[in-house]
């Protein structure tokens, strides 16, 4: 698109590039600022740290004395196994965060002050986006030192070791946008938990993070092999080379978790920013 | 008391004036700063929250938006201000029109909204830099300009401390200063000191009264009539989303008279004496309130409680309580919208 300026009598053409490239500097500006506000509010209230660090250590504590000795999987330490099963669990709850930060804003009169500003109008969405994928990074590096303490290790070499860590910051960013989504879908901060719990936490325990997929009933087994995140699970374990329980009910994704799990994120992505981005014009317009 | 660089010719005789015509509206998004509406209306479903909104704020100048709740004046500041698109009309802020170039309106403009729209879970300082990083002012610039406003408006102890520990005052007083942050040619105050206590009230209107000083253009909403005529050059009076009135506080005020005498009486068949005594005294007909027993004489200026207690005496009428108070905004609408001196439209 070219644009037309009138400046007296002369007649500007800015083009094409320039006004492209300046509109995306303002937008990453933008984003940054944004981004500096959530940065800001855990320097006032760290607290609201707590649930992607001492919680998701919480759980490996649990699960690796707890219920560890209760659990057996085939081929492996259950303490090797359980923190793929933790990590994805943590991040998928992660969507909790900006749900519930978006949610919350809207039903405040802050939006409409940064609306009425002349700052890129999704960076406030994009900004919430940078600043939970550095709070997963963080949650991320806190459940791997948690598990090498309690034993947990990866056999693999570099490359699968950085593909395992690209792999969880793409499902970060894909539960950040759903997040995002349901934050722009509820009508109060308070019914983000409720739906974060119905749709989390059945599809985390109906999968192969904490148990054995061999453990469930015959029905189960199938939903568990179709389900995301035991696919997002199987593909942390392989490409950390931890023990994989084996695979009772052959679906495709199962079978290839490493592809599968970059496809499902992939899908997911593609509906979730659409349909955030364009919830979020139309919650902020009338 | 009023602004001296305005100068009001207009013969009362418009007022109330509802007719969509009555202000000259020069082209929308000319050249002319300001700002201008031309037949603004926002509809929602079937309610029109704002009709025929006719608007020429001259720059330097005050337009004060009265109203009841659910007027009509947030539905227009929120078009005004970008945050709303009109179902039909146009309007201009800065020169510039508010469809079509709202990116540059948003540069233009100043916004305090009805809620005090700052961050609780930040400081105040940090509030105003983020602001400013909004505005695109540089990383340092936009430090130094914080420091300014909080200096500015009284708020510097109070830089590092949580919004949300804030009184609603200071909390209106950082609203406010971060809707100047860019130095905006047109500011916008939504109800800016409603729930306010009369000291912090009087206070914001204090800094009001500098940045007017100081050349801002300002329209501001409100729901008291004594906030308008403190602060506003021109008043534009709204009901139910339409234009009743239009003009300045004195306009306003001849028109609808200065003081109110309630008179409290034993039965409302006493009404109609209480109103033939005192008719040399008033300004406007009385008004009467059956069920609180009140007869709402307007008295001219200069007219002592003394010489209502006389007249009324004189007539043999004994009142069971005397109460001499400044108009309000009811009192303004009960004049406007009383049958026998208005036009049939503003009735509605």
């Amino acid at each position: 698109m070219t644009a037309v300026t009138t400046t007296g009598s002369d007649v500007m053409f800015v083009t094409t590039r320039s006004e492209e490239r300046g509109r995306l500097a303002s937008w990453w500006r933008d984003s940054l600022v944004f981004a500096g506000r959530n940065v800001e509010h855990i320097r006032q209230i760290p607290e609201k740290l707590l649930d992607v660090t001492l919680q998701p250590l919480m759980f490996v504590l649990l699960f690796a004395y707890v219920f560890g000795g209760a659990i057996h999987v085939g081929g492996g330490n259950y303490r090797e196994y359980i923190i793929a099963g933790i990590l994805v669990q943590s991040l998928a709850f992660g969507m909790t965060g900006p749900a519930t930060a978006i949610a919350t804003d809207l039903t405040e009169g802050v939006i409409d002050r940064f609306r009425a500003l002349p700052a890129s109008r999704v960076a406030y969405v994009t900004g919430h986006y940078f600043a939970e994928l550095a709070g997963m990074a963080l949650s991320i590096v806190v459940l791997l030192g948690a598990g090498l303490i309690v034993g947990w290790k990866a056999h693999t070499d570099v490359a699968h070791i950085a593909t395992a860590i690209a792999l969880l910051l793409v499902f970060s960013s894909t539960m950040i946008w759903v997040g995002t989504w349901i934050g722009l879908m509820v009508r109060s901060p308070d019914a983000v938990m409720g739906v974060g719990f119905v749709a989390v936490f059945p599809l985390t325990f109906l999968s192969n993070a904490f148990v054995p997929i061999a453990s469930l009933p015959e029905a189960l087994q199938w939903i568990a092999s179709w389900n995301p995140i035991s696919v997002m699970v199987a593909a942390v374990r392989e490409l950390f080379g931890n023990p994989l329980s084996p695979v009772v009910k052959h679906t495709w994704p199962l079978d290839h978790p490493i592809p599968a799990a970059f496809i499902y994120c992939g899908v997911i992505l593609a509906f979730t920013v659409p349909a955030a981005l364009r919830r979020y014009r139309a919650r902020t317009s009338d | 008391m009023y602004d001296e660089r305005v100068q009001h010719t207009n013969n009362l005789a418009s007022l109330p004036a509802v007719s969509p015509s009555l202000e000259v509206v020069p082209p929308v998004a000319s050249e002319t700063p300001g700002v201008q509406t031309r037949d603004l209306g926002k509809r929602y479903g079937d309610l029109w929250a704002l009709r025929d909104l006719n608007l020429n704020v001259v720059p330097g100048t005050v337009l004060g938006l009265l109203g009841h709740n659910g007027a009509g004046k947030t539905t227009a500041i929120r078009i005004l201000t970008t945050l709303s698109a009109p179902t039909t009309g146009r309007a201009s802020v800065a020169g510039l029109d508010v469809v079509a170039d709202a990116s540059g309106v948003r540069r233009s403009i100043g916004v305090a909204g009805q809620q005090a729209t700052v961050d609780g879970l930040m400081t105040a300082r940090a509030n105003l830099v983020m602001v400013a990083r909004l505005h695109h002012v540089p990383k340092r610039r936009a430090r130094d300009l914080a420091d300014e406003l909080l200096e500015r408006f009284g708020l510097a102890d109070a830089a590092t401390t949580l919004v949300k520990t804030f009184s609603g005052g200071m909390r209106r007083r950082l609203d406010l200063a971060a809707s100047l942050v860019a130095d905006p040619a047109v500011l916008f105050l939504d109800e800016p000191t409603t729930g306010l206590d009369p000291r912090s009230r009087g206070e914001l209107w204090d800094m009001l009264r500098d940045l007017v000083r100081e050349g801002t253009t300002v329209i501001l909403t409100t729901q008291y009539l004594e906030e308008a005529d403190r602060l506003a050059d021109d008043i534009v009076v709204l009901d139910h989303g339409r234009t009743v009135a239009h003009g300045t506080p004195e306009e306003l005020k001849s028109h609808i008279g200065d003081d109110r005498v309630d008179v409290t009486v034993r039965t409302p068949a006493e009404f109609d004496a209480v109103a033939r005594a005192t008719a040399h005294l008033a300004s406007n007909p009385a008004g009467f309130d059956a069920a609180a027993l009140v007869a709402t004489v307007p008295v001219r200026e200069g007219v002592r409680l003394v010489d209502v207690m006389r007249a009324l005496d004189a007539a043999g009428i004994d009142p069971v309580d005397l109460d001499r108070r400044e108009v309000t905004l009811d009192d303004v609408f009960l004049t406007l919208t009383a049958p026998a001196t208005v036009p049939e439209e503003a009735t509605r």
